[in-house]
């Protein structure tokens, strides 16, 4: 600020920069007011909660909890050979504590996963310690080796050493088909085993070819669209506002009754000859069945974005281009599609963050060929009940959409999304 | 669209080429909607158009499924939709007044940290609604509104308020902001002024926005699944159940009179959208 500013004063004296500031303050906090019980709230319901499912898919305090003595002994021992009688006692001492809480069954669980067999010597160490038949006033590391010859293996006690931090990476390695071995080295799962990597992607091919299918079909009707005269498109506009407003589920539900084995799509198929009667194509509950109906789902996604910036875009260029010697195609291509790839760009990236996540409509016309991580993750917070694993690839996933979010804020900005 | 008279052949082909292709795609779009209509009127229980109604006989229509849908024994429609309009009632009202108030917050030039915010506020339309789901419902269980119409209804307002946001601020855009200063000019405080010159400039907006949201929360099937008991079942949890498991054609009758609901929602929408964008060319 040069001098000669700062000398303008307002009417109460006070120099114009500290009142404007002022005033400029004033309307920030004003504006910050209004967003802030949104905000808020949100952030609450829910940007909070998504950050507990991070902290709940590295979670794994609970041996941590359940061993607290012994981790204390454990880290005075190298790991190499059986360990002293101290991690020994101090192990029969948390065993005892777990046994009066009747929590050592679960301790037994949650270590046989980290190494096989743990289940059953737990259970021989628990009838050892209720029936008192270990006396605490000799060494309790030859009475514990005699229990069972596992409890000899450095192997397990290993084993247990590895469960100590409370943090731990192993859910996210599961879903991606890697575990940590013995060695605390990452490995992979045997192939035929790979179930997760499958699935990942397959989810993106789908997604992947949804959003081709969407932009193939959906780039020629926006044009379309865009050019007819407006009492025409406005009737066709409905064509690709009725799918839009129209519930998931009824959408879903037409595509069940034309692509079963004795629906419509087979019917006209068999009429027209392409198909014999007694050989009706499986069309749904596989990945055709997903295809289908998802790109139709999908479509008004793309067709909105596209028809929005061709709207915006001249007939007089194509004459233009076509006057100065273009033929049809070549002034399409020269001028036509490059001023639509804006539309091309923000339907795309739409219609991809939508497919990717999709749930719905693969688990009802999708069959085993054709779910998707979406669905994976609904089976873990459903049947199996590990939410930790659930959590884990909620935020593989949700890493993957925000970095396509963050693409599209940039190239489209989330202000210009346009709705109907 | 017609073509000029100095056309080539090869053009003139391409061009019917062309109509044929987006004549398919409308078909694609619109077609399966209607296989709804006629089958949710078949007399017998399956889901496959019958002889009788290929040749269109009457007996082979009958209003059977619309009957069992209203009046069927232990039938779970009369409460999934009194649930379902309740929910998606006062999940549209909450996310019109957030919605609402952050949108003039975020549209005032005055606004720090514009991106961001709006990138949060718009986040649960962008993040897929399995990850959404699973986040509810831990913090949900959390505070212990699982399987209660309170906790359903918030969620909803979550979904919802994104398409608030966003039809507002558009409806801002336009907005010329000299008619609430020459409002407080003329000795009106800002609560007034909102009432009497703001709101009903950008009333298409905000109900064009409830009505998304109404859509989206009477729609919604991913998060309730997580959050919904017995009692709180909705129209979406019934016909998800019904697809899979015993698809009768009750599911049809049902799903017609959604079709015919968004039908008249869509025709709302696009009354609203076109008086916002009268309202907004006076101003211009």
């Amino acid at each position: 600020m040069s001098s000669e500013t700062k000398q303008i004063l307002t009417t109460d004296g006070i120099p114009l920069e500290v009142s404007l500031k002022k005033a400029e303050k004033k309307n920030k906090i004003k504006a910050f007011l209004l967003v802030a019980p949104l905000l808020l709230f949100l952030v609450i319901t829910y940007v909070f909660p998504i950050g507990e499912m991070f902290s709940r898919s590295i979670d794994d305090k609970m041996i941590t909890n359940m061993l607290p003595k012994t981790f204390k002994e454990m880290e005075n021992w190298d790991g190499q050979e059986l360990p002293p009688e101290e991690v020994f006692a101090a192990f029969y001492y948390d065993f005892k504590a777990l046994v009066e809480k009747q929590e050592h069954g679960k301790l037994g669980q949650r270590l046989n996963k980290e190494k096989n067999g743990f289940n059953s010597i737990t259970k021989k160490l628990f009838r050892q310690v209720k029936r008192k038949k270990i006396d605490e006033s000799i060494s309790i590391k030859e009475q514990v080796m005699k229990v069972h010859k596992r409890w000899r293996n450095v192997e397990y006690w290993q084993a247990i050493k590895r469960t100590a931090p409370p943090y731990t990476m192993s859910k996210y390695l599961k879903g991606m088909d890697m575990y940590y071995a013995a060695d605390g080295s990452i490995t992979q799962v045997d192939e035929d085993r790979r179930i997760h990597r499958i699935l990942w992607l397959r989810t993106l091919e789908i997604a992947f070819f949804v959003t081709l299918f969407c932009f193939l079909m959906g780039y020629p009707i926006a044009h379309l669209l865009a050019t007819l005269p407006m009492k025409y498109s406005n009737l066709l506009m409905i064509c690709v506002l009725l799918p839009f407003w129209t519930s998931l589920l009824v959408r879903t539900a037409s595509w069940m009754i034309l692509l079963q084995q004795q629906g419509v799509v087979n019917d006209f198929f068999v009429m027209i000859g392409l198909v014999a009667d007694d050989n009706r194509p499986e069309m749904m509950y596989n990945k055709v069945g997903t295809y289908v109906a998802m790109t139709q789902i999908l479509l008004p996604f793309m067709v909105l974005p596209l028809y929005s910036v061709m709207k915006t875009i001249s007939p007089s260029l194509m004459r233009a281009g076509k006057s100065l010697g273009g033929t049809p195609f070549v002034a399409f291509w020269k001028v036509y599609f490059p001023l639509t790839i804006p539309g091309i760009g923000a339907g795309c990236l739409l219609v991809f963050i939508l497919a990717i996540g999709y749930y719905i409509t693969p688990a009802l016309v999708g069959g085993a060929s054709g779910t998707l991580i979406s669905n994976q993750i609904a089976f873990h917070m459903k049947q199996t009940l590990d939410w930790s694993f659930a959590s884990a690839m909620g935020l593989m996933l949700l890493s993957g959409v925000l970095v396509i979010y963050w693409i599209y804020n940039k190239l489209v900005g989330v202000d210009n999304i346009k709705l109907g | 669209m017609a073509l000029p008279s100095y056309t080539e052949t090869r053009y003139r082909i391409w061009h019917y080429i062309y109509i044929a292709i987006c004549t398919f795609v409308f078909f694609f779009l619109i077609a399966p909607l209607f296989v709804i209509f006629p089958l949710s009127f078949n007399a017998e229980e399956f889901l496959v158009f019958s002889e009788g109604m290929k040749n269109l006989d009457p007996d082979a229509f009958s209003l059977r499924w619309y009957k069992d849908m209203i009046y069927g024994t232990k039938n779970p429609w009369g409460l999934a939709a009194k649930n379902s309009f309740i929910i998606a009632i006062f999940a549209t009202i909450g996310s019109i007044i957030l919605g609402t108030l952050a949108a003039l917050g975020l549209s005032s030039r005055h606004m720090p940290y514009k991106g961001i915010i709006m990138a949060t506020l718009i986040s649960p339309m962008i993040v897929p609604l399995i990850i959404s789901g699973v986040a509810i419902f831990f913090f949900m269980a959390k505070v212990g509104l699982a399987a209660t119409h309170t906790g359903i209804v918030l969620a909803h307002i979550i979904l919802g308020t994104p398409f608030v946001v966003i039809t507002v601020t558009a409806t801002l855009s336009g907005f010329d902001h000299s008619v609430t200063r020459a409002a407080a000019s003329l000795g009106s405080n800002p609560v007034n002024t909102f009432m009497k010159i703001t709101l009903p400039l950008i009333l298409p907006g905000v109900i064009s926005g409830g009505l998304f949201a109404f859509v989206t929360s009477f729609d919604e099937v991913v998060v309730v699944l997580f959050l919904a008991g017995l009692e709180n079942t909705t129209i979406p949890i019934q016909m998800w159940t019904g697809l899979r498991e015993q698809l009768s054609p009750t599911i049809l009758a049902v799903a017609t009179c959604l079709i015919i609901l968004s039908t008249l929602i869509l025709i709302s929408a696009e009354l609203l959208r076109r008086r916002s964008e009268r309202l907004r060319g006076i101003n211009r």
